[in-house]
């Protein structure tokens, strides 16, 4: 349901800057959409392969496994497998959340969720590989990747400044 | 409009390219294990869920290119350079920040809009800010995945501690770009 209204609401977006093009000139709308669409077309291939990828890494990576490793951790040891653990993490926005959520209620620190799903947020390696990969330059990938590994574990220690919710 | 738009990016239209090709290892690799330790129905299984996936995201891959191309146009190449450019300085970041946290849609709109802003002129900190924010702090990630698993003190509370994030990752690739152009970089 929610994504069909995503959906809808990407088509909305498209529909209302496309007039706004229009309004300026037609052929300028033409030749933008076309620009758009051959876009589109050059990324497909390649998205194909990602999204294989990560079905396929989804399915090598026990998720057991993976909460079974926030559930246990501490520490800023803990933080750190947490902090790997979320770049790991596969599949689409749902699994992030639900692993986060199932490991916050099975006894993980608080501070270890926050770096998991902060490191989930900025890495999930199948979104790396299905869309920035393809889409950006590699030099900008990098760029951001390097940039923020530190990310996970100032997330996790400003949550602990901030105390528990 | 200039007769030159370099559409997204100046990327090399190369035929092999690198990531493309440790892309292919990874899957390869990946898929070979599971069809070893599972057999041929899972592998097959996982084959078939993807290619749904793949189908869902099509249309909204499309309106992500779209929209990119459409707001391309729309705003005039000396605005973004001088919003988000190389000389934006704190200001660009902090532009960046604010805007990841408003644009909606999935990675399908965020990434073709990022490659488009870095063709015309964009700052890559400025471009990492913006990717950083709506992957950590966007509004439309937060309420309609995160905020159903976690409820709204725990989202508030990792908000909240998340919030410096993309400001930090911008400013670490303006010092990362700065030690390059000091060094070997002519």
């Amino acid at each position: 349901m929610i994504d069909v209204i995503v959906t809808a609401a990407l088509w909305i977006i498209v529909a209302a800057l496309a007039l706004g093009v229009a309004r300026r000139s037609t052929p300028l709308l033409r030749e933008s959409t076309k620009e758009g669409s051959v876009e589109f077309l050059r990324l497909v291939p390649r998205m194909a392969i990602g999204v294989l990828g990560s079905g396929f890494i989804a399915a090598a990576l026990p998720q057991d496994f993976v909460v079974a490793w926030l559930g246990s951790s501490s520490g800023v040891l803990g933080i750190a497998l947490a902090g790997f653990a979320g770049a790991m993490t596969p599949g689409g926005p749902v699994v992030g959340f639900a692993i986060a959520a199932a490991a916050l209620k099975g006894g993980a620190g608080a501070p270890q969720v926050i770096a998991y799903s902060t490191a989930w947020a900025l890495y999930a390696f199948p979104r790396l590989l299905t869309y920035e990969v393809p889409i950006l330059p590699a030099r900008v990938v990098w760029l951001r990747v390097i940039a923020s590994l530190p990310l996970p574990f100032i997330a996790a220690w400003l949550a602990m400044l901030l105390g528990k919710p | 409009m200039q007769a030159d738009k370099p559409q997204p990016a100046r990327r090399k239209r190369k035929t092999f390219d690198w990531p493309t090709a440790v892309l292919i290892a990874i899957v390869v690799s990946a898929a070979a294990y599971v069809f070893w330790r599972d057999g041929a129905a899972r592998f097959f299984d996982v084959i078939w869920s993807d290619a749904d996936l793949f189908v869902w995201m099509l249309p909204n891959v499309l309106a992500g290119c779209l929209i990119a191309a459409l707001v391309t146009i729309l705003l005039p190449r000396d605005t973004v350079s001088r919003w988000v450019g190389r000389d934006s300085g704190l200001k660009g970041i902090l532009i960046s920040a604010g805007a990841g946290i408003i644009v909606p849609g999935g990675p399908f709109t965020i990434y073709p809009i990022a490659a488009a802003f870095l063709g015309m002129g964009a700052d890559v900190a400025a471009v990492v800010t913006l990717i950083t924010s709506w992957t950590t702090i966007g509004m439309s990630r937060a309420l309609v995945w995160e905020l159903p698993f976690l409820g709204f003190d725990f989202v508030l509370w990792r908000w909240l501690a998340a919030l410096p994030l993309a400001i930090l990752a911008g400013l670490i690739v303006r010092a990362i770009e700065r030690y390059w152009r000091a060094g070997a970089k002519p």
